[in-house]
């Protein structure tokens, strides 16, 4: 019997009891990561982090969010208020709707019924994903137009701009585990990985799917659209009260979803670890979903470390390299895959596609290579044909030295 | 709720009812996408009009359609429409006086004639027709029927559009496209302008704005350190709106203690 199969014969009370489930899982999820984060950077700036409301701090974000919900609400004048208000609600809503899709657990008994922790399984269910991250853009968007202000509207048309960009790589990135897993719906591809992770035969389609996630939820590096440095909040900037708190939640429920997809599409979702495979029968079946939570918090972790880590691209850079680095590469790095992928599926023998691998591997390091050695002379180009030195006294520059080293060279 | 499935006849009851919420609802978002004044809220009906869309091919068996229409017109479409829009900014309308001589009643007239045609069109294809094949040809999977189509049938039509859309936007680029008439100041160049210029008074950057107690705002100059104003430290945008407040220099007032 097949997923889809299976949660076709769900009742209507057992769906609605998962449905409830994964709403409070992404709740609560939101709570503990909020927590989790301002830890977890905490302790890479030297800091403690919250540590006063509750055991370690724990219900810190509980506290931070009766606090939200008590400031005063305010629409400023200028703003168009339908618009405004609505906003928040297309975000909030619309991140929870991905979750649907996510397979969370294996075979399991829930109050005597077997099935599986998955709402629906639709046979193009990633592109559903797709679709409701592009709608759920719509909310931060029109926050930023709504707010009749200057800083929320540039966040907002850096949003949107940011996001047409990071869709084309991020889908690009998908096409290699359809093409592997032959199906569009997440039980498939997860069904698929029961022995190799994709993230492992598809490793070039990770790492391209993890920078755009980072990219498409609007997380450090790639923050730009409420860039508090130069943009005060960005498309937030007017919001106060419960409608930040839905944009602030919203943030938090999109890293979770991103993350969950990640591990669907590439971390093998509920399956073990390689080798772990017996622990996928424990308690019933309901230890996989630690498993795919335990892979959840990993994602989470890296978006922390990244945002503790790295400072914020400059835009025209980070538009450059979605555009010029991203998707070019997305788009070779398919017809690789497809090309493979016939050959193996038309049973060619092991030397063509060994050679064509090597090949393809070669072509690949000379271009680098070229490119590099390129980089290399316009900056000494760049060193040589410097001009002169300014009138007011500087450290020696090094390319003046490099010049003085030339003409003695040259005599 | 039986008899309004009878009364469509084919059509099951749970997409029934679907159909008359959301239909007078997409209809309505049409109509007043027409008649908004502002040019983001048409945007933003039609964007609803197309997610009902989309709900009404999935409803009929047409899956891959509806989420595709989702992620390429609501995604990506309207999201380009909307970037444009929004730079038009929040508070300005559109006018409707005519320009055109004319254009109301041939707009009128057009609009009922393809109207009229579109109706007459569906009707003869749906009124009285019974729909046959569905079953047949989603068999193997709705998107696996729609790529074999595609990448049989169709292949040729399919490749003539990529071509023709590759071409337009190639052709976008190339009429957009404006070659620089003085080369784009970058950082570097800024910071040896800043150092090279007459005065070093200004190399660290300009003065903030009001920052005391009173004015913590942009539109109050900056005291200098001899309690004078700084006018650099106001935006030139500001000043030349009028919306430059004065700050007064500041004066000690040690006298009045010295005369208590």
């Amino acid at each position: 019997m097949t997923t889809a199969e299976l949660i076709g014969t769900d009742p209507g009370w057992i769906s609605l009891v998962k449905g409830l489930l994964i709403f409070i899982v992404c709740v609560l999820a939101t709570l503990m990561s909020v927590w989790g984060e301002r830890r977890i950077v905490a302790r890479m700036q030297q800091r403690l982090g919250p540590n006063r409301v509750g055991p370690f701090g724990l219900i810190q974000a509980l506290a931070d969010g009766v606090k939200l919900a008590l400031k005063e609400d305010l629409i400023p004048k200028a703003a168009d208020r339908i618009v405004f208000v609505i906003a928040p609600i297309i975000s909030a809503t619309t991140c929870f709707m991905s979750f649907a899709v996510i397979p969370l657990s294996g075979k399991v008994t829930l109050f005597g019924h077997k099935t599986v922790m998955q709402l629906t399984d639709i046979p193009v269910g990633v592109l559903y994903v797709l679709a409701i991250a592009s709608v759920g853009v719509y909310g931060i968007v029109l926050a930023g137009w709504s707010s009749g202000s200057t800083y929320p509207l540039l966040g907002g048309l850096r949003s949107s701009a940011q996001v047409i960009s990071y869709e084309v790589a991020m889908g690009l990135s998908l096409v290699a585990v359809f093409i592997y897993s032959g199906s569009m719906s997440t039980a498939d591809i997860v069904a698929a990985q029961h022995q190799w992770w994709f993230c492992v035969t598809l490793f070039p389609s990770f790492v391209i799917y993890a920078i755009s996630m980072v990219g498409e939820t609007n997380r450090a590096p790639f923050d730009l659209a409420e860039a508090e440095g130069e943009l005060v909040g960005g498309f937030h900037t007017e919001y106060s009260s419960l409608k930040f708190a839905l944009f602030f939640l919203a943030e938090y429920v999109n890293i979770v979803a991103v993350s969950a997809l990640a591990t669907t599409l590439f971390l093998g979702g509920y399956h073990a670890l390689p080798g772990l495979g017996f622990t996928e029968n424990w308690l019933g079946g309901w230890f996989t979903v630690i498993w795919f939570l335990v892979k959840v918090v990993f994602f989470f972790f890296i978006f922390v470390w990244l945002r503790g880590t790295l400072p914020r691209l400059r835009y025209d850079q980070f538009m450059k390299f979605g555009w010029k680095v991203l998707i070019p590469f997305s788009l070779v790095w398919i017809v690789v895959v497809a090309t493979l992928r016939v050959l193996s599926q038309q049973g060619a023998p092991r030397a063509v596609v060994l050679g064509f691998t090597i090949g393809v591997v070669l072509l690949v390091l000379a271009g680098s290579s070229l490119m590099e050695s390129a980089k290399k002379r316009r900056v000494r180009e760049d060193a040589l044909g410097e001009v002169s030195a300014p009138n007011f006294p500087v450290p020696a520059i090094p390319s003046t030295l490099m010049k003085k080293e030339t003409e003695q060279l040259n005599g | 709720m039986t008899s309004l499935a009878l009364e469509i006849g084919r059509t099951a009851a749970p997409e029934a009812v679907m159909f008359w919420i959301l239909a007078p609802l997409a209809v309505a978002a049409a109509l007043g996408m027409l008649f908004a004044k502002k040019a983001v809220h048409s945007a933003l009906l039609l964007a609803w009009v197309m997610i009902t869309l989309a709900i009404f091919y999935i409803a009929e068996d047409a899956l891959f359609l509806g989420i595709v229409q989702v992620i390429v017109y609501t995604g990506a479409v309207m999201m380009l429409f909307l970037f444009i829009l929004m730079l038009v900014g929040v508070d300005s309308s559109d006018s409707l006086v005519e320009n055109i001589r004319g254009q109301r009643p041939t707009a009128i007239t057009a609009a009922i004639g393809l109207g009229g045609l579109i109706i007459s069109l569906l009707g003869r294809a749906t009124i009285g027709v019974e729909a046959i094949g569905l079953q047949e040809a989603n068999s193997a999977g709705n998107v696996q029927a729609i790529a074999e189509e595609l990448f049989t049938k169709y292949v040729w039509a399919f490749e003539v559009v990529s071509a023709l859309l590759i071409t337009a936007a190639l052709g976008a680029m190339v009429l957009a496209h404006s070659t620089a008439t003085k080369s784009r100041t970058a950082q570097r160049d800024q910071s040896i302008a800043r150092f090279r210029g007459a005065s070093l008074a200004t190399a660290a950057g300009l003065p903030n704005s009001g920052v005391y107690s009173r004015h913590n705002a942009v539109d109050v100059p900056g005291l200098l350190p001899d309690g004078t104003p700084a006018p650099t430290s106001v935006s030139a945008t500001l000043e030349a709106r009028g919306d430059m407040l004065t700050s007064k220099p500041f004066e000690l007032e040690v006298k009045e203690v010295e005369e208590d």
